[in-house]
């Protein structure tokens, strides 16, 4: 179930130097809906290469800052811009979204919205799913798969696709441990190349294994934005503290 | 009641007999219905997917008259196309009145708002599920079009079966614009009605049971091929 990853070269074309990933700048971005303000205006930039994670009760505001920052939404007033042209990007949703078609053939969609040769998509998928130890399950329906082995399909997917910038959100929310640890061996094998990374969990040991800094939100406001050591030894705001001792904050 | 009397009976003799005459309209009706529906879904599944993946204004009306239309009567529908197609109708140069061309057009008529209606519906909740990801992946809406169709073509394969139905049981339009002309424009539908007004009725009902017996075997075989892929691909 839980095949490690195995390091095959990614193409060239994959490999971001730690400075190629363009910086993203909220400038008093907000969001609301229906009157209720959602995100209030919010000012922040994500730059370099790292692992961030948003982390935050449940109806923070985590995953629309991610739909967001992904252009999934765009913000009521202010502006979410990156800095020069943007990236390519790639998103992994909690429930994971695939085709109703074999295991191969949505990474193969994948490719071919991509515009990528039709004669050279069959070998990539098979790279891509061999990379992520699906290659057994290739001619699968991919919906039959069970949660941990779709969710590793859509980070195959996602692999093909060589973003700069990956999205993902509460990627393991509903995932077994071993389920759990293939994703974040993925995680960081997007990382190791050159991917910049945003994630929401909920788990504070997941945040600790992965995050590099982490962006703290509470009640649709970005409270605290700091590297992750610092924000598990010394959180500033008494939500982030409430949070990490695990108790109720809301 | 004699054997001649009984409608199975007659059903059987009629196929048995393999009666050319019969032949000739049951191959028509088939004829008719399936060029209609296979007309009808080509326009019929893009305008439904469209409908379900744009917002514009008077959308919300577009859907109201889509879903209404459902209901029109064959005769209504007969009717128009009557004008349309007669000697002094607008399209009566082209000589199709009591053609079977003007019978399908008819039935054109009749399943278009039946396939685009449901094929609406069905778009839209799976678009719900996919949308997000699709975007991310960089889909504009014109191309999420075939792909949300090709991933709910299970359900549009129903779809286009009550498609099928409404075409293959109607009888008002193709009387209309038909004519009911033996040799010509005689179909199952139709030769029921004058059978039945002729009191002939067992061969009335001999000729419904093998109507309704082809219906059920269409039906059957697209359930078939549609379970058989439903099972390979989940």
């Amino acid at each position: 179930m839980n095949a490690p990853l195995k390091t095959l070269s990614h193409s060239p074309v994959g490999q971001h130097s730690l400075s190629s990933v363009p910086a993203l700048h909220f400038q008093q971005a907000s969001f609301e809906h229906r009157g209720h303000a959602l995100l209030t205006p919010t000012t922040l930039t994500l730059s370099g290469c790292q692992r961030t994670l948003i982390m935050g009760p449940n109806g923070a505001g985590k995953s629309l800052l991610m739909r967001l920052a992904h252009g999934l939404l765009r913000p009521s007033s202010g502006h979410v811009r990156w800095e020069g042209t943007p990236p390519v990007q790639a998103m992994v949703f909690q429930r994971p979204v695939l085709l109703r078609r074999s295991a191969i053939d949505n990474l193969i969609y994948a490719l071919a919205v991509q515009r990528v040769p039709r004669r050279e998509r069959k070998a990539l998928a098979l790279q891509a799913l061999e990379k992520f130890g699906l290659a057994s399950l290739a001619k699968r329906p991919a919906r039959v798969l069970s949660g941990g082995e779709q969710q590793r399909l859509t980070l195959a997917r996602a692999w093909l696709l060589k973003p700069a910038v990956l999205f993902l959100d509460e990627p393991t929310s509903a995932l077994d441990p071993a389920a759990i640890k293939a994703v974040e061996e993925a995680v960081n094998e997007f990382h190791h190349n050159g991917t910049r990374i945003v994630m929401t969990t909920h788990d504070l040991h997941q945040a600790k294994r992965l995050a590099d800094d982490v962006l703290f939100m509470y009640s649709g406001q970005v409270l605290e934005h700091t590297p992750a050591e610092r924000f598990f030894d010394t959180p500033a705001s008494s939500q982030a503290r409430a949070f990490i001792r695990g108790e109720l904050v809301w | 009641m004699s054997a001649s009397d009984n409608p199975f009976y007659t059903a059987l003799a009629l196929i048995l007999g393999i009666d050319s005459g019969l032949f000739d309209i049951v191959a028509l009706s088939l004829q008719v219905s399936l060029i209609a529906v296979l007309i009808a879904s080509a326009l019929a599944l893009p305008v439904g997917a469209a409908l379900a993946l744009w917002r514009f204004p008077g959308r919300n009306a577009l859907i109201v008259a889509l879903n209404a239309l459902m209901g029109l009567p064959p005769v209504v529908a007969g009717l128009c196309v009557y004008l349309l197609l007669s000697r002094a109708g607008p399209l009566g140069s082209f000589g199709l009145l009591f053609t079977p061309t003007a019978m399908v057009v008819a039935q054109v008529i009749l399943v278009f708002p039946i396939i685009a209606a449901l094929t609406r519906q069905q778009v839209e909740a799976l678009h719900s599920e996919y949308a997000e990801q699709l975007r991310s992946l960089g889909l504009s809406q014109l191309r999420m079009m075939p792909t949300l169709l090709w991933d709910a073509r299970f359900g549009l394969l129903t779809v286009i079966l009550a498609g099928f139905g409404r075409a293959s049981a109607e009888v008002g339009a193709v009387m209309i614009v038909g004519g009911n002309i033996d040799g010509v424009t005689r179909v199952m539908t139709t030769s029921i009605v004058l059978e039945t007004s002729k009191g002939n009725l067992p061969l009335a009902l001999g000729l419904g049971i093998i109507l309704l017996t082809l219906v059920t075997l269409i039906n059957a075989l697209a359930h078939l091929v549609s379970e058989a892929a439903k099972r390979r691909l989940g």
